[in-house]
Order: C-alpha cells, then sequence, then structure tokens
C-alpha cells in the first residue's frame, strides 16, 4: 500500500501573476491554516516534490523553465494550478507575452479558480490532488511491472 | 653483507658519471632505466637478504674504511668550496659562511681535535631495512618516471630552458647514494657528509631552472639546510669534546641512560637539524619554494629522499627525547606544523602547493610522533613514513602528469577528471585516500599518537598535542576531501589525448599496487617488521594496537575497497531515468550551462571554498613562523643552558 | 557479556531507525506546538521515508547511488562499532569516512546547489571534527581506555562528573550534527531557501531515503555518545542516560525553534571556540587531575 498520499510535498512556483495566489500559497504553511497537519511540506526542489502547484500564468520566458522543473520531477506527481491566471491566463492572458494557462506547457490534474485563490481552497485542491495520488501509484506500479 | 651495502653506497654515485657524460637522449634513458633497475634490484636483495638472515642488527665498516674516511673528509671541503664559489657567484655570499663555519669545525676536530675511538662506521638495523626500501624503490621510480617526464618538460612545455637534462638525472644517482649513505651511518661524521650531500643535491635540483625564482628558492633551501647542518656539526663537536666518540649511538645511549644537562646537549642539536631538513615550521619555506623544480625533483624531495632524511634522523633518537625537553620541543613544532600546513593547505589552489604543505603538514605529524618518543608512536611514525613516502610520490607524479596532459595543476581545472581521463583520475583518488582515509596510515597513527600524547607526562605538551591533532586532522580532511570531490562528477570538458608517457604510467601503476599491498598487507608489516624495529630500540615488544582495533580496521578495510565496488555492480543495472540536475529550472539543456538575464547561455563555474580571510597564507603565515621560531628558541635556550 | 554486546549492536541495527524515526515524529510535533500548530502525526517521518523509496527513480549521475549505498553503509559499521562497545576513536573516524562518500556523492552531479550544500556540510564536519576527536580523549582520560564497554563497565561514577567541559562541547556541536537552526546551512528542511536542499539537492526518491534512513542512524550513535556520558556500570544509570538523551534532545528541539541561520564562518568560529574553551579547558584540568 503506497503511503504518498499521506506525505504529498509540494513544490510552488510562482509564473507571470500579481503574486496574490504566491501569498495565499505561503498563507496555508502558517499557524492559521497548518497545511503540513496533512503531511504537506513546502520543498524547494523538483527533485524531492509529489505536488507541483503553479500560481500565476505561463508567458515566454518561463514556460521552458516550468516544463524542465515537471521533468526534473520523479513519478508519481500531481499538477494543480492555483488562481484564475494559472488556470487560464486570467486578466493578463491578452498581453503579448502571455500563452495562457499552466495546461498550455504541462498537463494539469487539479484546478483551483479564485482570484485571489482562497488558502481553504488551496487546501481544498491539495486534498483533492493527494487523492489522485492512489490511482497514479497504482499506474506506476502497473507499468514498472509491464516493464 | 658488507659488499652488497658498499655496492649500494658506492654504486649510484658512480652510475651518476654516466647520464653525466652521455648526451645522446635515448642512449642516455636506457642508462638511466638500468640504473634505477639496477638499485632497486639491490636494494630488494639486500633488505631480503637481510631478512631472511634473521634480521639481526649489523656493525660493520666499509673495506678501506681509512680511504673512506679521507675521501669523506675531502668530500667535505669539496662541498663547502663549491657552496662557496656559487654564493659568490649569485652575490649571496654570507650563506657561504654558514658552510664554511660548520666545515672547518668538524674537519679541524677531525684532523686535530682528541683521538676518537674507533668504532664501526655503518649500522644495518629494522629502521635502515625499512629505509632503503624505501629509498630504492620509491625513489628508483621517480627516477624511472623522471626521464619520460623531463623529455616532455623540455620538449612540449618549456621550450625555451636550456636542457640541462643529463644534469638532472645524475643528481638523482647522486641523491640516492647520499640517501643510502645516512641511513647506514653510525658515525656522525659520515652521517654529516651525506647529509650535506643531500643539502647541496637539493640546492642544484632546486635551480634547475635558473629562472631568478629559481635560484632565489633554492639558496633559501640551501641556507635553511646548511643551519641544520650547524646543527650535525655541533652535535659532533660536543661528542669529540665531552666523550670522544662521534658514534650515533654511543650519544643516544648517553642520553637515555642519563637525559640531562650535557647529554641532551648533542640530541638537540640534531633534533634541531632534522627539523630543518624535515621542513618543519619556522623552516617550511624551502620545501614550499621547491615547487619551482621540475614534478620529479618535487617528488624526489617530498616522498623518499630529502625530507625522510630528517624524520629518519629523528626516529632514530626519538629514544632520548621521551619526556625530556628537546623531545618536547619537537613535539610542539611538529604538532604545532601539522595544525599549520593543513590549514595552509586549504587555502591554496595550486595542486602542487596543496601537496607540498601537506607534505609539511604529514611531516609534522611524524614529527610529532617521534618528539613524544613512546614505544607506539614510533611504530605509528614510521607507519606514516612508508604511507606517505608511497602515495605523496604517486600523488606528486600524478600532478605532474596531468599537468602535462591538461596544462593545468590547478585543482580548479580537474573538475570531473573522472570523466576525461579515468586513468590519472584513479591514480589520483588512491593516492588522496591513502592520505587520510581511514583504515589507511594516517589513521592509525593518529590513533596510536592520540593515545600516546594523553600519555605524555607534561601536562602543557599533552593538551596541547591533543589539541594539535584534534583539530589537525579536521583541516586535513577539509582540504582532502575537496580535492576529491573536484575529480568526480561530470567535467565541461572535452575528452583529449592522454599525452602521459608509457614509463610515466608504469611508475605510477607500480605505486598504486604498491598502495594497495601495503594496505593489505599492514597486519604482517606491524607483526613483522613494525615489532623488532620497536625490540631494537625499546627492547620490548608489545602490542601497540590491539588485536580487537586490527579486527576492526580490517573490516573498514575491506569495507572502503569492498564495499564501494559492490554496490558499484550492484547500482549498475539499476534502471534510472537520467534528467539534469537542478539550476532553478534555467539550465540549457545540459549541466554546464544556464540561461543568464540576457537569454544566452552562460557557463556555470563550482568553485571550492578557500577559506582565504579565515585562514590565509597573507595572514597567518607570518605569525605561524614567529611562533614556531618561539618555541625553537625558548627550548633550545634551555637545553643549551642547561648543558652548562 | 560478549553475547550481551552482540545482541545490542544487532539492537541498534534493528531498532534504530525506529526509535530515531518516532523521536523526529514527536520533534516536528513538538516543533509545531511550538509555532502554535497542529503539526503531523508522529508517524509522519516514516510515511515519508516509505514515499521516497516508493518514487520513481531519477539520477543527475549513477556513480551517485552506489557512494550513497556506500555511506550509509559506513554510517551503519560506526554504529555496530559503538554499541557493540569497540574503540571510541575508531567510531570518529569510521563516521567521518562515511561523511566522505556522502560529499562525494552530492558533488558527483556537478550541480550549483548541491555542491554549496556540500561545501558548507565539509565546513560543519571540519567544525565538529575537533570536538568528536576530544570527546574521545577526555573517556581515555577519565577512564584510561576508549573501548565503550570498558568505559561503562570501569567507571563506578558517571563520567559526566570528570567531563563536564566535553558534555557542553558536545551538546554544541550537536546541534551542527542533527542540521538544526541556527546551524541548517549545508541543507534546510524549509523551502525558499538559498541553498534549496544542500547536500541532498540532486538526490531523488530512494537516494533520499537512503540519506534520511542514513541520518537516523547516525543521531543514534550521537546520542547514545550523550548516553555515555552518564552510563556506569550500576545498571540504574540507564535511566539516567535515557533522561538525559531526552532533555538534550528537547534542548535541541527548543533552540532549533528559537534561532536563526548563521553564516558558516560564525558557525566555524564559534564550534571551534566552545570546543577549545569548554573541552579545551576540561582536558587541561583532566590532566592535571589524573596528572
Amino acid at each position: 500500500m503506497s503511503t504518498i498520499h499521506k506525505s504529498p510535498w509540494l513544490l510552488h512556483y510562482d509564473g507571470s501573476s500579481c503574486n496574490g495566489c504566491d501569498i495565499e500559497v505561503l498563507a496555508c504553511t502558517t499557524p492559521v491554516y497548518d497545511v503540513e497537519r496533512f503531511g504537506v511540506i513546502n520543498t524547494g526542489n523538483p527533485m524531492h516534490a509529489d505536488i507541483f502547484l503553479v500560481t500565476g500564468g505561463i508567458n515566454s520566458q518561463n514556460a521552458p523553465v516550468v516544463k524542465q522543473i515537471y521533468e526534473q520531477m520523479p513519478q508519481p506527481k500531481v499538477v494543480i494550478a492555483v488562481g484564475t491566471c494559472a488556470c487560464t491566463g486570467g486578466i493578463f492572458k491578452e498581453c503579448y507575452n502571455i500563452l495562457g494557462g499552466a495546461d498550455t506547457v504541462i498537463p494539469v490534474d487539479i484546478y483551483v479558480p479564485g482570484c485571489a485563490a482562497r488558502p481553504e481552497s488551496i487546501i481544498d485542491g491539495v486534498v483533492k490532488g493527494v487523492a489522485l495520488f492512489k490511482e497514479k501509484a497504482a499506474a506506476l506500479e502497473a507499468s514498472q511491472k509491464a516493464n | 653483507m658488507e659488499m652488497l651495502v658498499t655496492a649500494l653506497i658506492c654504486l649510484p654515485f658512480l652510475w651518476a658519471i654516466l647520464p653525466a657524460v652521455i648526451h645522446n637522449s635515448k642512449c642516455r634513458a636506457f642508462f638511466v632505466y638500468l640504473g634505477c633497475g639496477i638499485v632497486i634490484a639491490l636494494s630488494v636483495f639486500t633488505a631480503v637478504q637481510w631478512f631472511l638472515a634473521g634480521g639481526q642488527t649489523l656493525n660493520f665498516d666499509l673495506p678501506y674504511r681509512e680511504t673512506f674516511d679521507h675521501v669523506i673528509l675531502f668530500g667535505d671541503l669539496f662541498l663547502m668550496c663549491l657552496i662557496t664559489y656559487l654564493s659568490f657567484k649569485y652575490k649571496k655570499g654570507v650563506i657561504s659562511l654558514l658552510a664554511i663555519v660548520q666545515t672547518l669545525l668538524v674537519a679541524a676536530l677531525e684532523l686535530f681535535g682528541p683521538e676518537v675511538e674507533e668504532l664501526p662506521a655503518l649500522r644495518f638495523d629494522w629502521l635502515t631495512f625499512v629505509m632503503i626500501l624505501i629509498i630504492g624503490v620509491v625513489g628508483s621510480l621517480i627516477g624511472i618516471y623522471a626521464v619520460g617526464y623531463m623529455h616532455g618538460y623540455h620538449i612540449h612545455h618549456h621550450k625555451e630552458l636550456t636542457d640541462r637534462r643529463s644534469f638532472f638525472l645524475a643528481m638523482i644517482f647522486v641523491f640516492f647514494g647520499a640517501m643510502f649513505g645516512l641511513v647506514f651511518s653510525q658515525s656522525l661524521i659520515w652521517m654529516y657528509f651525506f647529509w650535506e650531500i643531500t643539502s647541496v643535491t637539493s640546492f642544484l635540483l632546486i635551480g634547475y631552472t635558473r629562472s631568478d625564482e629559481a635560484i632565489n628558492n633554492s639558496f633559501k633551501a640551501l641556507w635553511m639546510n646548511l643551519l641544520g647542518g650547524c646543527g650535525i656539526a655541533a652535535a659532533i663537536a660536543v661528542g669529540i669534546l665531552a666523550w670522544n666518540t662521534v658514534n650515533l649511538y654511543e650519544i643516544i645511549d648517553l642520553a637515555i641512560a642519563a637525559p640531562k644537562a650535557l647529554y641532551l646537549l648533542p640530541i638537540g642539536c640534531l633534533a634541531f637539524a632534522a627539523l630543518t631538513k624535515s621542513a618543519q615550521f619556522p623552516f617550511s619555506g624551502w620545501l614550499l619554494g621547491a615547487m619551482v623544480a621540475p614534478t620529479p625533483s618535487s617528488a624526489l624531495l617530498h616522498s623518499a629522499t630529502m625530507v625522510k632524511a630528517g624524520v629518519y634522523l629523528l626516529i632514530r633518537i626519538s629514544a632520548a627525547m621521551a619526556d625530556n625537553y628537546v623531545g618536547n620541543m619537537v613535539a610542539l613544532i611538529g604538532g604545532f606544523t601539522f595544525l599549520a600546513a593543513s590549514c595552509f593547505a586549504i587555502t591554496v589552489s595550486d595542486g602542487k602547493k596543496v601537496l607540498a604543505y601537506s607534505t609539511i603538514s604529514n611531516l609534522g605529524l611524524i614529527v610529532a610522533c617521534t618528539g613524544c618518543g613512546y614505544e607506539e608512536t614510533i611504530w605509528a611514525a614510521v607507519f606514516l613514513v612508508i604511507f606517505h613516502a608511497v602515495s605523496k610520490s604517486m600523488l606528486f607524479q600524478c600532478v605532474g602528469a596531468i599537468e602535462n596532459t591538461t596544462g593545468s595543476r590547478d585543482v580548479e581545472d580537474m573538475q570531473g577528471l573522472m570523466a576525461i581521463f579515468p586513468k590519472l583520475a584513479v591514480i589520483l583518488m588512491i593516492g588522496i585516500a591513502g592520505m587520510f582515509l581511514a583504515p589507511f596510515g594516517m589513521l592509525i597513527s593518529k590513533w596510536a599518537a592520540l593515545k600516546a600524547f594523553i600519555d605524555t607526562s607534561s601536562v602543557y605538551v599533552s593538551t596541547l598535542m591533543v589539541l594539535f591533532i584534534c583539530f589537525g586532522s579536521a583541516t586535513t580532511m577539509f582540504y582532502w576531501t575537496k580535492w576529491l570531490s573536484k575529480i568526480l562528477g561530470a567535467s565541461p570538458k572535452e575528452k583529449t589525448r592522454d599525452l602521459t608517457k608509457k614509463n610515466e604510467y608504469i611508475s605510477m601503476f607500480f605505486h598504486a599496487i604498491m598502495m594497495v599491498a601495503l594496505i593489505l598487507g599492514f597486519p604482517w608489516l606491524s607483526e613483522h617488521v613494525l615489532k623488532p624495529l620497536s625490540n631494537d630500540m625499546f627492547g620490548t615488544v608489545d602490542q601497540v594496537i590491539s588485536y580487537q582495533n586490527m579486527i576492526i580496521m580490517i573490516v573498514l578495510l575491506v569495507g572502503i575497497f569492498v564495499v564501494p565496488c559492490f554496490n558499484y555492480f550492484l547500482t549498475k543495472g539499476q534502471k534510472a531515468k537520467q534528467v539534469i540536475t537542478y539550476m532553478g529550472g534555467a539550465n540549457v539543456g545540459d549541466n554546464f550551462n544556464f540561461v543568464s538575464s540576457t537569454g544566452e547561455p552562460k557557463e556555470m563555474h563550482i568553485a571550492n571554498f578557500y577559506m582565504d580571510e579565515i585562514m590565509g597564507e597573507k595572514k597567518l603565515f607570518t605569525p605561524a613562523i614567529m611562533i614556531s621560531t618561539f618555541i625553537i628558541i625558548v627550548y633550545m635556550i634551555i637545553v643549551i643552558g642547561g648543558a652548562f | 557479556m560478549i553475547s550481551s554486546r552482540v545482541i545490542i549492536a544487532v539492537l541498534y541495527v534493528l531498532l534504530a531507525p525506529f526509535v530515531i524515526g518516532l523521536l523526529d515524529g514527536f520533534d516536528r510535533k513538538i516543533s509545531a506546538r511550538m509555532q502554535g500548530r497542529k503539526g503531523p502525526s508522529v508517524l509522519q517521518p516514516f510515511f515519508d521515508l516509505k514515499k521516497l523509496f516508493e518514487k520513481e527513480f531519477l539520477t543527475a549521475n549513477k556513480t551517485q547511488l552506489f557512494m550513497i549505498y556506500s555511506y550509509v553503509f559506513f554510517i551503519i559499521l560506526s554504529g555496530v562499532i559503538f554499541y557493540a562497545g569497540f574503540d571510541l576513536l575508531l567510531v570518529v573516524f569510521s563516521l567521518s569516512t562515511a561523511a566522505m562518500f556522502l560529499i562525494l556523492a552530492s558533488t558527483s552531479t556537478h550541480s550549483p546547489y548541491s555542491a554549496q550544500g556540500t561545501h558548507r556540510e565539509l565546513v560543519q564536519i571540519m567544525s565538529c571534527e575537533p570536538m568528536e576527536l576530544l570527546v574521545a580523549v577526555g573517556f581515555y582520560l577519565a577512564t584510561k581506555t576508549f573501548n565503550v564497554s570498558e568505559v561503562v563497565a570501569n567507571s563506578v561514577n558517571s563520567n559526566i562528573i570528570y567531563l563536564p567541559g566535553f558534555f557542553v562541547g558536545f551538546v554544541f556541536i550537536l546541534t551542527i550534527k542533527f542540521r538544526k537552526s541556527p546551524f541548517d546551512i549545508a541543507t534546510s528542511h524549509h523551502a525558499h531557501q538559498e541553498v534549496i536542499k544542500g547536500v541532498t539537492s540532486e538526490m531523488v526518491g530512494k537516494e533520499y531515503g537512503m540519506v534520511t534512513l542514513a541520518e537516523w542512524y547516525e543521531n543514534a550513535i550521537l546520542l547514545g555518545i550523550v548516553g555515555l556520558f552518564f552510563l556506569n556500570s550500576n545498571p540504574v544509570s540507564f535511566v539516567g542516560a535515557i533522561i538525559a538523551i531526552l532533555v538534550v534532545w528537547f534542548l535541541e528541539i527548543l533552540i532549533d525553534n528559537t534561532s536563526a541561520r548563521v553564516k558558516w564562518q560564525l558557525m566555524l568560529k564559534l564550534a571551534w571556540g566552545v570546543t577549545i574553551v569548554a573541552a579545551g579547558m576540561n582536558l587541561f584540568l583532566l590532566e592535571i587531575i589524573m596528572g
């Protein structure tokens, strides 16, 4: 039985945004919301992360960066787009340099809307993402056995 | 046996003529190889012969002793004239004073002084046995290496220099002869002669390139070593005037029997001489300056010969230094040097300079062990001498080869050497491992030394020495590990042709094999060589290191070789997805370049820590010299003052 | 006697991860409570460890994995030497050999963050090593032996009465060894740091899991040394040793939660300063007393 859903470690990347969602993500780790009680650790390193949490939109400069970071994360992994900008590009969508939401470069599993997304809804998204891990871990195991 | 020893001492001197007169490169190379081969064979044969004969201490004379006595007297005077001539030629006349004073003192006492008791001039015992093997095998291998290296040195890298290879190779043979003579002598006059030869030869080797820097450094080496020579001359004078003897062992026995007053004086003088030769602070400058010479001579000076002459003498007299002022002086200087030199080694990035400081630091530990003068420290000291000779010679050769191949000997430029020159990298790693890793020489020696220093009777010396060793071993770990960590990993450079000559590889591989053999054979070595050695000196045969610890060390040893290999094969078949390293997502497709702020790829350089601001040469070198000078002066005053 | 030593060593190999992992879990719980949070389950470290072994294996350099295996091996070996009651000095040497493998593992990737972390780790090792060696020296002075089992068997009183300075120095470097703030400079438990994860930056999944496991084994040795200060031939002292270990452990958590990271220069100076003053002075006095 996999325990990955009990210790999902976060990697937080902030793209083209107003930093509102960025701050709300950090708020989740404060005593008020204490996301660590679910075993979540905010790690700075893709190699150790299970959940890729993207806030802000994707522009032509950060697109390769996001892609690279995604590739450096080991399976099973979940991508959560937090905030309207990360979901669709949001208010910046029409800017010359914006490609759109996080799903323009990497596959996104969970969308957390909001401008800015509330910590409660972010935690809700994370918990939903954690639920996905069970399937993903099982799929990974199956693919490893198949090899 | 007499014949063998005579051959061992005289042959290198005579053989030196061959490379000196033959100027055809190939022909000369052949004779150098042959000479080195003969020296190896002869030294091993002599040693084995003696070992098989039961390892009895032999006192004997060379045939035609009288003639040799004359030769030595004239040799002394000749060296004096040579030094005087050269120092005036290069306008450093003052230095010749040192030579003149000491040589005339010795010569006058010998000719006009009181009649000296006639005793055998040579002696063969366990320490000699160890030393001739080191000089014969390690030294000759350096000789073999030198042929190929010097070829590359002149043909590829330093075309501007005058090609004086004949001279260089000849000097190497002279060095062997002098070292053999030194370790066999029991007459101080003989020892003094050979001692002076090594001083002068090293002076000539350091000045090989004749650049201003080389000449300055060679004179530095000369005056420091001549100062040491004065110590031996003084010891001879005291011996002749006070007890009518120039026999080293008689002087030692007298000092052991009554370790005070006048008896301690010659021991103090000899110890002083040995400190200069083994490049302890404040006399470290000459060994650092010796770096300007081509690599083989650095290897020669640092590993098997020159500096080992100093520690050899200290090990000889260590029984007379147990728990007295001379011993305390030697121990403190050694311990201090161990710590200070290893701090400096952290702050330099030139590979050869790191090696130079590590030599000084390691010798410091050996010197500290001898200064303690207990059985277990002598055991440790001899061990360190053996390990140090092999691994340091290997390291110097390897750094020399790396410099010839990659054009740089800077540690920073060795990033990922494993990926481009795996053979050189493996040799370098074995050498470094031999210098500091657990279960190798250093560990055993530190273990024994710590134990002995805690038991030392003087509270101050004991406390200081324990602190020196504890801190020194931490700093030693630092500079070796950081070097080691550079070698592994990926390299930004392309693979290029390895310019290392075959004979250089032969020498280095032979060293590597010796290193491994030494490590594996260490219990045997302890049982069959070091035990009789300590029996020779102390008359007891205690098990220095307990049986239990021996087992643990063997486990560690197996661990360090077998476990990584085993794990290597275990993980070799491991399926792994290759990824690039994390650089905040800004890598340009590989591990060496990142996207800079302008959007252009930029190369990333990772540098080691050097801590220049904390323990740099500029900051601490002068204080280190002052502290050590203070220690030496104070203790010498005590010893000299106590004599009258 | 011999059989009991073997049993202790076996128990160490089997139980150390569980005990230290549990302590680690409580550590996180207590830290959370100190910060006014609820904190994760006390079993969280085990969940984390298990997860790490289940992750996909990525690597930037394959040599890393075997270096890490060797690191784990040497840490466990040092622990066995210690708990089976062999030579304390060899434990320290073996630990520093192990540390070297960790360093080689992390530099083999040529990554900026792990290189940065590694060099800081080296500074940490350099800061701690004198004190570790001095602890062994202290026990030798007090009991005339380096052997852990004899240290315990030969002492009528707990050695702490002879070695208070050594104890202070050792507890000081424990903060460095446990990678706790203010000396968590080589690696960091928190995101948004200049070193990312320092030494462990490039270690993925099971590699990181192995390193975590090795750290638990190492902490078991270090806490064991803390206990050694209080153990004597009387079995009752065992209780005292446990209490002392727990007090020191709590103290480390407290320091961790009340201090901010310092620069490595300050760490080096502080660690060496405390070593020289506390342990050096104790050493000097002990030499005079034991004369």
